[in-house]
């Protein structure tokens, strides 16, 4: 710490803290370091700044009009009130200008309890609205793809629209008309279908006037748990938020990463949620068809692995945590090594988003293609994620198999191996001549970690109750290499985490403290924490 | 007497010739002296000139008054971009009706005053965007234009002088809000015509996100005076901080409505009872709208003393806005007389900005209620508390234009939306 200023830095009083942040600096986001929270609108910082909503504007030392806290750049010195008796008035006022023609539907409207509106105005709003006059019926409109507007509850701060036109780049929501007539609209009779991002509109609109067709009257906001995850339909690894209620996924929410997906994600994986929810899991340890206790199956397992003949061949999919391929991997070499595969379907082109270069929706659509890749596992099948397990097929030694539905095949698969094991999350026709069929859980119910296409591991926690006596794979491989390594069992993902690191130097130096819910780049020191 | 109405007292600087068809061509205006001031401005140079125009005091004539040469003095000394002219004939406030009759009776004056500007500024290219449904107005100076070009006034080497200056007339679609200067300028880029945020302003970033300079026609109209005669003689008019002439716009119930050019500090009752010969038969003064509707309106009374510059109607309790004098004799329904200005800003909001958006139209319903009859006294307070709401809380100014006419009218008229809301009765018998 020095005490010398820099000139590339500005010191400046808000609400009577001082606080220094680089030249150009708005006050808005000045005034965020410091804790100090300015209601707006139209700002939102993956976006142009237009200064329209008025709701942000601070009252400045010396100036003699309001300032617009989202545009206004901090200067040496400068004294600012965000709630002084002049800037509390302002937005008192704006939020009464607001609520004269909105419907208050709150009870019947998808935001409610997420809704800028709604928080504002109790906060700061008036507590009887003056409006005695008709309001404004404008109605809905169905704008295509996932979004329906509700134009009455609009407040006109056209983030969607600056959204279509700075990043997607893909101009098709204008604002039409003017004066309290404006209404947000699309071009004639094109809405907003195929356009791949769009669904992000619905996340940055501050009310309940752009509504998710998905999601519509599905959940109150209030009931729905938020869980820290990561997407799982692609290799970019978009962070997403799991929103959940009666252990079910409702919906998924892109959850701040500027290194990876800004404020964003894409609508294929946004509502590429259902396969979660599916209800034919399995859901207890079966051997040779017949439900057993874990202590059992796992001693039975163990005994049958440690009599395994014919060698061992290994297959499991992109879906896999680091901490379960690296766990299958040590299986596999402590049964003496093998040929280990992984299949994962492959779109053919990436879908960009020209204003984030950052985030694409890759082509591989699985989370940790590149752990896969980094752990040694050979890819194999073709683009649908079919095909390339002959060899497996026919193996008449140790089959394992770990996540991978094997959806294209029958019962015919591994009925020459001595011995098969499917660990999977679901009832599996190809499994059917498996020795062993035990019940994993999937990446929405337990933590673990992904590697993404640039390189980035990053976790994902629980939201969901495992169903049954499901449980992690890497638990289960743990314990099997523990047994067979004369080990101490991982009971916990970073323990997991870390035993798979030991073995794999590209994670190397990585715990699971370090990436926290921003991700850490594997191979490269680790960050101080608090960073 | 001629062009409708003129009077003795005006001083007629840039009016002389209105009503003239004769002036509106290229050799009829040479004929009248005209585009001698032009090669007097090459001779004396950029500097020169601007200095001249500082010298003279002359402030804007679209109603904010801010003097031209200072604004000319903010563009870049050095010119590494393009800079731009633009001139604003977008006269879109209701009662104005000068830079129309500007450019219909003498197009030249004001192409040469924006060639003269442009030269000063170093631009190359000068835009005049003019209200588009000034139909006539836009032919006439079209005309002009294709003259100049083809005598080799406007063009590559423009006069000879070595300088280029384009001149492009440009039509809007009629949006009072694109004569908010950078409302003129996302119009003619082709965008909505919402004003931007300011700063940057014109001289840093303007029209393209190039240095560009907004001037009304009136005030490039008076350039070339100017030019010719030295910021001195400009100032023999006019007071110590309203130099010069103006184009005054007189509207409403008197008996000689029209354009009167007059020195500034003109007193606003001899322009009413003397120029433009008194209130009609039997009629006595209400009010008075002294400079366009977007200014506070002013009492019989505060008219009395009212000097028409632009300190001398501030000090009467309003402003001169466009100089647009809207009189009001004790026939009008005040109350009406607002609402339906307030509508007119309800309807030409541009919608960006809540209070304005908002308000406006709100403002307007409730006007109309009391307007009705269905009104009630808190009605008042709500009105005066919106519109505190509207003012200075906005990007452009004309949520402030709506806050005017309903504050002033309501205190300084307040027994008549009282007399409407008890007895739903006008006053007035119109």
């Amino acid at each position: 710490m020095t005490d010398q200023p820099s000139p590339q830095t500005v010191t400046l009083t808000i609400d009577g803290r001082e606080v220094t942040v680089p030249k150009g600096t708005t006050i808005l986001r000045a005034a965020e370091r410091v804790g100090i929270k300015i209601p707006h609108y139209c700002y939102h910082p993956g976006l142009s700044s237009p200064a329209m909503c008025r709701l942000c504007l601070v009252e400045v030392e010396g100036w003699p009009k309001l300032a617009p806290s989202c545009k206004t750049t901090v200067a040496d010195g400068q004294v600012v009130l965000t709630d002084s008796e002049k800037a509390l008035s302002q937005r008192r006022g704006v939020l009464e200008f607001y609520l004269v023609n909105h419907p208050l539907d709150c009870p019947i409207c998808d935001q409610s309890g997420e809704c800028k509106l709604q928080d504002f105005v109790f906060a700061e709003g008036r507590e009887h609205g003056r409006g005695r006059e008709p309001k404004r019926v404008l109605g809905r409109d169905d704008f295509g793809g996932d979004v329906l507007f509700n134009g009455d509850r609009c407040v006109m701060c056209t983030r969607c629209v600056r959204f279509m036109r700075e990043v997607a780049g893909d101009e098709r929501l204008t604002v039409v008309e003017r004066g309290n007539r404006s209404v947000i609209d699309t071009f004639f009779d094109r809405g907003l279908e195929g356009s791949p991002f769009a669904g992000n509109i619905v996340d940055i609109c501050p009310v309940g006037a752009l509504v998710s067709k998905d999601f519509l009257h599905k959940a109150r906001a209030w009931d729905l748990d938020h869980t820290p995850s990561v997407c799982p339909s692609c290799s970019q690894g978009c962070n997403i938020s799991l929103h959940t209620r009666d252990n079910l996924i409702q919906r998924l929410k892109p959850r701040e990463n500027l290194e990876v997906n800004g404020w964003w994600m894409c609508d294929f994986g946004r509502h590429n949620y259902e396969w979660i929810n599916r209800s034919d899991r399995l859901e207890v340890p079966l051997v040779r068809g017949k439900a057993t206790g874990w202590p059992e199956a796992l001693k039975a397992l163990l005994e049958a692995l440690q009599a395994g003949k014919g060698g061992v061949k290994a297959a499991t999919w992109a879906h896999a945590s680091n901490e379960e391929l690296g766990l299958l991997k040590a299986l596999v070499a402590a049964l003496g090594g093998g040929e280990t595969v992984f299949r994962s379907p492959r779109a053919q082109e990436e879908v960009l988003l020209p204003g984030y270069p950052l985030l694409a929706r890759r082509r591989d659509l699985a989370p940790n293609v590149r752990g896969a890749e980094v752990q040694g596992f050979t890819r194999v099948g073709d683009d649908e994620a079919r095909g390339g397990l002959e060899a497996l097929a026919d193996h008449d030694g140790v089959l394992v198999v770990v996540g991978d539905p094997l959806a294209e095949l029958d019962e015919s698969f591994g009925s020459r191996a001595s011995l098969f094991v499917y660990l999977g999350s679901y009832r599996c026709q190809a499994a059917s001549h498996a020795h062993f069929v035990l019940p994993i859980t999937t990446f929405a119910e337990g933590e673990g970690t992904f590697t993404n296409v640039q390189g980035r591991v990053q976790r994902f926690w629980p939201g969901l109750l495992a169903p049954g006596a499901a449980r992690p794979a890497w638990m289960i491989l743990g314990a099997l290499l523990a047994e067979l390594t004369d080990a101490e069992a991982p009971t916990r993902a970073d323990q997991a985490f870390a035993l798979v690191a030991e073995r794999t130097p590209e994670l190397g130096g990585i715990t699971y403290r370090d990436i926290g819910t921003r991700g850490a780049l594997a191979n490269e020191p680790a960050r101080l924490s608090g960073d | 007497m001629a062009y409708p109405y003129t009077h003795q007292k005006e001083v007629r600087l840039l009016s002389k010739h209105f009503g003239e068809p004769e002036a509106r061509t290229l050799e009829g205006w040479k004929a009248r002296g005209g585009y001698q001031a032009l090669p007097r401005a090459f001779e004396m140079g950029r500097e020169k000139v601007i200095e001249e125009v500082k010298a003279s005091g002359l402030r804007g004539r679209g109603g904010a008054g801010f003097p031209a040469g200072v604004k000319w003095s903010f563009m870049p000394k050095e010119r590494t971009r393009p800079h731009y002219l633009l001139c604003n004939a977008d006269e879109s406030e209701p009662g104005t009706f000068k830079d129309r009759e500007l450019l219909r009776w003498t197009p030249h004056l004001v192409v040469e005053g924006m060639a003269i500007a442009a030269y000063a500024i170093q631009a190359e290219h000068a835009y005049i965007y003019c209200r588009g449904e000034f139909f006539e107005t836009t032919q006439v100076l079209a005309r002009a234009v294709e003259e100049a070009y083809g005598a080799g006034i406007l063009g590559e080497d423009a006069m000879g002088s070595g300088h280029r200056i384009d001149l492009t007339v440009h039509v809007g679609a009629g949006a009072y809000i694109c004569g908010e200067e950078t409302g003129l300028m996302n119009s003619l880029e082709g965008r909505r015509g919402q004003p931007r945020v300011k700063p940057p302003f014109p001289a840093q970033a303007g029209y393209m996100g190039m240095p560009s300079t907004v001037n009304n026609v009136e005030t490039l109209a008076s350039v070339p005076f100017i030019t010719t005669h030295g910021g001195e003689a400009y100032r023999a008019y006019g007071t110590q901080q309203s130099p010069g002439t103006k184009l005054f716009c007189v509207s409403g119930h008197v008996r000689r409505p029209g354009n009167y050019e007059l020195p500034l500090g003109f007193p606003l009752m001899e322009l009413i009872d003397d120029v433009c010969g008194g209130m009609r038969e039997g009629r006595s003064l209400k009010g008075v709208i002294p400079g366009g509707s977007s200014v506070p309106i002013l009492n019989a009374e505060e008219c009395r003393e009212c000097l028409l510059s632009y300190e001398g109607v501030v000090a009467a309790g309003s402003q001169l806005g466009s100089a647009a004098v809207i009189v009001m004799d004790d026939s009008t329904d005040m109350v009406k007389q607002v609402r339906r200005m307030v509508g007119f800003y309800a309807h030409e909001s541009c919608g960006q900005c809540t209070p304005c958006r908002e308000g406006s139209a709100w403002v307007e319903r409730i006007l109309r209620r009391i307007e009705d009859g269905r009104g009630t006294e808190d009605d008042l307070d709500t009105l005066m508390e919106v519109t505190t709401q509207m003012e200075g809380t906005t990007i452009c100014v004309l949520s402030d234009s709506v806050a005017a006419p309903v504050k002033s009218s309501i205190l300084k008229f307040r027994e008549e939306y009282l007399a409407r809301i008890r007895t739903g009765e006008k006053v007035g018998a119109a």
